[in-house]
């Protein structure tokens, strides 16, 4: 309950964040939402010597509309992007998961850089930007680099993000009116990490579609991005045999954890079932437009 | 490990003090404020006793560094009443048996209170759902969300402060 | 000399805010305001803090405890461990079972997370900061977390404290880890009754491991004043004179020097009666320090060390005729009580109130018998709700009855009409031993299925099952026992359990009232203040009630298994009843008739035949300070311990729909119905909340809850990442109705209702869920039934085949 001893760093730029983070290595970590990082404190299973809070960086803000993509700074909370008539009319498959994550009063400090870059397997953006194909952008003390979801997640709080780099945006797309989205999540109760959870993306030509993209939450040590399973719905009407198809495909390469949420063989099970919901709500939303 | 100069509004109040990086907003507002109407039930920011009212959001005060409330606008329970006259929550709670310990009870009214600036008028799964963050042991939630609800009509009705 | 009345009658009882009305409560003020006074917000001069240092192993030799590091940072004052306690003798501490358990741990450890050192320090980020530097050196031993292996021959010998002793409190025992065997019933009758039944059905079911988990934590403030030789302790306490016995026992102090306040609590249900260590290491340090210390623990120190519930391994079988008859019942039960046996239940008890578990039904013959082991867990039991295992009874007997309905082939109803005891049966005496008092359950259960429309859901339910679809129809007819209890078999450290209430009535009207028991969000200061208003004719408003200043407070046990309205209610009612004596002896002085020549009308007493001669309560209270009559002593008060003469036997219906998701596993609760006898109704809208509340404890036991161990005893899910507490999304909505059938021997006839939602709730889930399977020939499921746990189930029977 009660934290370490720290000294505690507020930024205004995002090059003095960076300087900090090279100044302190290791020793310091980025206190963006606080929400997975300070209960971590509490319980003394993180015990940084420097906090560098980047909650005042301007550049670090704001939902806007950039080359034909949308870009969400890092420090942008889950309520913003629930407020964001923006990302509701764009992409909304983002909204749609932030509602799921945590509870109000979590949503209101949690921020989509946390979420996607803390490399917690149980966080639900990181499958969400997998699914949309989304870019990361980091800023480190050599410069800028961008880097694909797709390729992000490396291991159990593993990720490519450097020790002296920091989150700036993620860069995601702007969804047509052929594409279909949804994200179904299973779990034990509001505000819980999943069972297991599907996000999907579908592009649809007519009734057939022409590209799907497949992943997956909490299943294995990191998000995981079901090529095969987009794969094999392309170039395919979507019926119950081709939904059934992918799901097995997903299903495969899930390896999660036996733990109090369930046993492999269930959330194995579960996110192939979730698979099936979101292959056929994100058709259904296709259909609406 | 220096200590740092903050300095919040308080239920309106100016407050200037002196803390340690470490300290819990929770613990600076109970232990060096006397506010003792947010309460401790987990330390894994699950149970949501100790919301309260920051900068226009409900926050979990034991998540939240009381570094990070500097140059910030804290409501907590004891603002909520103007002088005797009780807010509309707080009458909703009383004529409704929304409480029984009272224990969770400080944070209910806080999050109710955001939540119906959110949306003045929720239905009972809006309700349910805005208060997802708050636990409570004894109500079983039901008569909460009435009290809720009949704050949210004598608001809606013009009677009373928002 | 009487006031002339403007109001009629029906306004001054209204007025009067007595009982049967859902008047608002009076005690509500304080918490709306963040006002409220629990242990934590109490700020005394010169406190200091204290935690403990905790096991990480659940079976464990201590080797050594290195304090160096500690003690040398700055700002910690001492570092307790059991060998700073041994010349106290408090290094070990007698439970209100008959068992020791260890205050720090001495020499070894017998579960994870159990005290150590207990670290005090000036603030309790330095108490946080120096637990983390005290160097513990463990030799880890073999770990028994299986209950059914703790008394095999080669079996790791937990409490080898005791190991030489053949009885540790509660009779002769068989193995060093066999702690008790208790058996009640006729075991020859009932095994001949099984021989000649023609039908006979067996179960074997797990009540899990479950934790009470109130929103406040336990914690306290000891405070020794040197001056005075005189010790307080601000706790959170349901029992706080208990409480105080205790703690002169063992510290060998006087309860005359001796104060236990326990001000407002955050929640209770059983997880604070008894004595733990923070409260010991607290007034140890208080009296050596001579400052007030501080302890409050943590989530998961609540979770994983302090009082926890159930967890009884049972067997039920019922014997009956062709139609489902019953004509017996037998059950015998292994239960895990952890490491100590530190059970809060009346002594001669060891398995509290189990032998209820003949419940709503007329059994002529029974058999029972339980055996409490020790394992590598926290040590506990009785707690949440559970009114002295009557849960477990409950569940067991009304998941049986539901086995016989599925093997005779009737519905789940009609077995329970065709057993229930009948109303002429009252009082009906129990083949195991209960007088219940009064009851009428086919009433109770005829109102609730006509209200669900029963036989529209059993329809339902039969063209869902055509179509494939998992829904289940739960019902639950349970009596329970509540209101310990008469002191010829209900004792606690040998006080037996009545309980009190003085009530002193003021010259201008208004009167307080203190009683033995203590409230933890039950209304108790306004449903006391309900009854005394009505038997004194004083407006509730009036009456302000005070309990847990054991100074202050008659002596009394507390509160837990819903004593307060079947004893301490009696008590309120009796003492106001002394105070009405007293008061119509000075109305006949006043109004210069005999005391037979009136009659007492709401508020006051009437001059028979002559309504303007009154004398109102107001009248009265002033004269008794004023105008006694001769020989009279002055004064308007009284006090009652009240030993009842039976306990009381609430009872319900309860009636549960769900719908399963049968490719997730996951339980919708579709509807609940919960109707509730409790004998006279105090408040409707508190009573209301506690069945709201309690079923909402039901629904989190029955769907989510449990306190897990793996082989070698880490606990798992204690904090509320994983144990499961409902929010407002996952509650559903509850019904609640009631009959009343009031208590032939209770002063105000009423029973007590706080812990009935948890006996009865839980069973109706469970039944609902297994039921919704009962067309495959499913019988039992076991609990929590996660959507984990359901999917399995339905896996197995292939029911989730894509369409």
């Amino acid at each position: 309950m009660y934290p370490g001893k720290f000294d505690y760093h507020k930024p205004d730029s995002v090059a003095e964040a960076v300087a900090l983070l090279g100044q302190f290595g290791d020793d310091a970590k980025i206190l963006a939402g606080g929400h997975s990082l300070v209960p971590m404190m509490k319980l003394r299973l993180a015990e940084p010597a420097n906090l560098i809070d980047v909650n005042g960086i301007n550049d670090l803000k704001g939902i806007r509309e950039v080359d034909g993509g949308i870009c969400i700074g890092a420090t942008t909370t889950q309520a913003e992007i629930l407020a964001s008539t923006l990302l509701a009319g764009s992409c909304a498959l983002i909204p749609e998961a932030s509602a799921l994550i945590a509870d109000p009063q979590v949503r209101y400090c949690a921020t989509a850089g946390g979420n996607v870059a803390n490399g917690d397997p149980g966080n639900d953006l990181p499958a969400i930007m997998m699914a949309l194909d989304a870019t990361y952008v980091l800023r480190g003390p050599k410069g800028t680099r961008s880097v694909a979801a797709r390729d992000f997640y490396k291991g159990v709080y593993t990720t490519d993000l450097g020790e002296d780099e920091l989150l700036i945006e993620l860069r995601v797309p702007v969804l047509s009116g052929n594409q279909g989205s949804a994200y179904e999540k299973m779990k034990r109760k509001v505000g819980d990490y999943a069972i297991a959870a599907s996000a999907v993306v579908l592009t649809m030509n007519g009734t057939r579609c022409e590209s799907a993209a497949i992943a997956l939450t909490n299943v294995a040590e990191t998000p995981l991005f079901a090529a095969d399973a987009g794969a094999s719905l392309a170039g395919k009407t979507i019926d119950e045999d081709a939904i059934t198809e992918a799901a097995r495909l997903a299903m495969v390469i899930a390896t999660p954890v036996a733990d109090l949420r369930g046993t492999v063989e269930f959330r194995t099970a579960m996110v192939g079932e979730m698979t099936r919901r979101a292959i056929r709500k994100a058709v259904a939303r296709t259909e609406e437009v | 490990m220096a200590k740092k100069q903050i300095s919040l509004t308080i239920n309106g109040r100016s407050v200037e003090a002196l803390v340690e990086p470490r300290t819990l907003l929770v613990h600076f507002l109970r232990e060096q404020q006397g506010l003792k109407g947010a309460h401790i039930g987990c330390e894994t920011s699950h149970c949501g006793a100790c919301t309260v009212d920051l900068n226009g959001k409900s926050v979990k005060s034991c998540t939240i560094f009381a570094v990070q409330a500097d140059g910030g606008e804290v409501l907590s329970v004891e603002g909520l009443s103007s002088g005797a006259e009780l807010h509309p929550l707080q009458e909703g709670f009383f004529e409704e048996h929304g409480l029984q310990c009272g224990y969770c009870t400080p944070g209910m009214l806080m999050r109710a209170y955001r939540l119906l600036q959110e949306n003045p008028n929720p239905t009972n799964e809006e309700i349910r759902m805005g208060i997802s963050g708050n636990l409570c042991r004894c109500t079983g939630y039901q008569n909460i969300v009435k009290a809720i609800r009949f704050a949210a009509d004598k608001i809606g009705a013009g009677e009373g402060a928002d | 000399m009487a006031e002339a009345s403007t109001m009629t009658l029906e306004e001054r009882e209204a007025t009067l805010g007595g009982i049967g009305t859902s008047r608002k409560r009076k005690e509500d003020g304080r918490f709306i305001r963040g006002k409220g006074n629990y242990v934590d917000d109490l700020v005394l001069p010169e406190l200091v803090c204290g935690d403990f240092v905790r096991s990480p192993y659940a079976h464990a030799r201590i080797k050594s405890i290195d304090k160096a590091a500690a003690l040398e940072l700055p700002g910690v004052i001492a570092v307790l461990t059991a060998d700073d306690l041994k010349p106290l003798s408090l290094h070990w501490m007698p439970t209100l079972a008959g068992d020791t358990a260890a205050v720090l741990a001495d020499e070894k450890v017998h579960f994870q997370n159990q005290e150590v050192a207990f670290v005090i320090a000036e603030d309790r980020t330095t108490v946080a900061d120096a637990i983390q530097l005290v160097d513990v050196d463990y030799e880890e031993l073999a770990v028994l977390v299986d209950p059914k292996k703790a008394m095999d021959k080669d079996a790791p010998i937990l409490r080898e404290d005791v190991a030489e002793k053949d009885n540790v409190g509660q009779g002769a025992r068989k193995h060093p880890n066999h702690i008790f065997h208790w058996e009640i019933g006729d075991a020859e009758q009932t095994e001949k009754a099984f021989n000649d039944a023609a039908v006979t059905v067996k179960e074997s079911m797990f009540y899990q491991r479950v934790h009470p988990c109130p929103l406040e934590p336990c914690a306290c403030v000891a405070s020794m004043d040197p001056i005075a030789g005189a010790l307080t302790i601000y706790g959170t306490f349901q029992a706080p004179h208990v409480i105080r016995t205790v703690v002169s026992l063992i510290s060998g102090l006087p309860e005359s020097k001796i104060r236990i306040v326990s001000p407002d609590v955050g929640g209770g249900f059983g997880n604070k009666v008894g004595a733990y260590p923070g409260y010991i290491c607290a007034a140890v340090g208080s009296i050596v320090l001579g400052r007030p210390v501080k302890w409050m623990e943590s989530r998961m120190d609540n979770l994983s060390t302090t009082a926890f519930a159930r967890d009884y391994h049972m067997t039920g079988e019922i014997a009956a005729d062709a139609d489902g008859k019953v004509a017996a019942i037998r059950c015998n039960v292994l239960a895990d009580h952890g490491a100590f046996n530190t059970h809060a239940q009346p002594m001669k008890w060891p398995a509290g109130l189990f032998n209820v578990v003949t419940g709503s039904y007329d059994f002529p013959v029974g058999f029972c018998s339980v055996d409490g082991v020790y394992t590598n867990k926290a040590p506990g039991g009785v707690a949440y709700r559970c009114s002295f295992r009557v849960t477990e009874a409950a569940y067991l007997v009304e998941r049986m009855m539901d086995v016989l309905a599925q093997k005779i082939g009737v519905s789940k109803a009609e077995i329970r009409m065709r057993n229930f005891v009948q109303p002429e049966q009252f009082p009906y005496n129990s083949c195991l031993g209960w007088e219940y008092d009064s009851g009428n359950y086919p009433a109770a259960l005829k109102k609730v299925l006509e209200a669900v429309d029963y036989e529209g859901l059993l329809k339902e339910q039969a063209e869902k099952r055509k179509q494939g679809e998992l829904m289940g129809i739960g019902i639950a007819t349970f009596t329970e026992i509540v209101g310990a209890g008469p002191s010829r078999n209900c004792d606690i450290v040998g006080i037996g359990m009545f309980d009190s209430c003085e009530i002193r009535v003021h010259p201008t009207g208004s009167a307080v009232a203190r009683l033995g028991t203590k409230g933890t969000g039950q209304a108790h200061e306004t449903t006391y203040a309900q009854i005394i208003a009505t038997q004194l004719g004083i407006p509730s408003d009036d009456i302000t009630v005070e309990e847990g200043d054991t100074d202050t407070a008659p002596y009394g046990l507390g509160t837990y298994g819903s004593r307060s309205t079947p004893v301490g209610a009696a008590a309120a009612a009796r003492a106001a009843q002394k105070i009405r004596a007293k008061a119509q002896k000075i109305a006949a002085h006043l109004l210069e008739v005999g005391e037979n020549d009136l009659e007492w009308e709401v508020d006051r007493y009437v001059v028979k035949g002559l309504p303007e001669k009154s004398a109102t309560m107001r009248e009265i209270a002033f004269a008794a300070y004023s105008n006694v009559p001769e020989g009279m002593e002055p004064g308007l008060e009284s006090v009652d311990y009240y030993d009842p003469p039976n306990f009381t036997y609430p009872f319900g219906a309860y009636v549960c729909v769900v719908d399963i998701d049968r490719f997730t596993g996951e339980v919708s609760v579709r509807r609940f119905y919960a109707l509730d006898d409790c004998g006279t109704r105090i408040n409707p809208m508190v009573i209301e909340g506690q069945v709201h509340g309690g079923l909402t404890e039901a629904f989190a036991i029955a769907m989510g809850q449990e306190i897990v161990f793996d082989e070698i005893g880490n606990v798992m899910g204690a904090s509320l990442m994983d144990y499961f507490l409902p929010t407002a999304v996952e509650t559903p909505e509850w019904e609640t109705d009631y009959t009343v059938t009031p208590s032939p021997h209770h002063p105000i006839g009423a029973k007590g209702v706080g812990e009935s939602p948890n006996v009865g709730g839980v069973p109706a889930f469970s039944n609902a869920v297994v039921d919704a399977f009962a067309h495959h020939g499913v019988t039992h499921l076991p609990m929590p039934h996660t959507a984990s746990s359901v999917w399995n189930a339905i896996n197995g029977l292939g029911l989730n085949k894509q369409p």
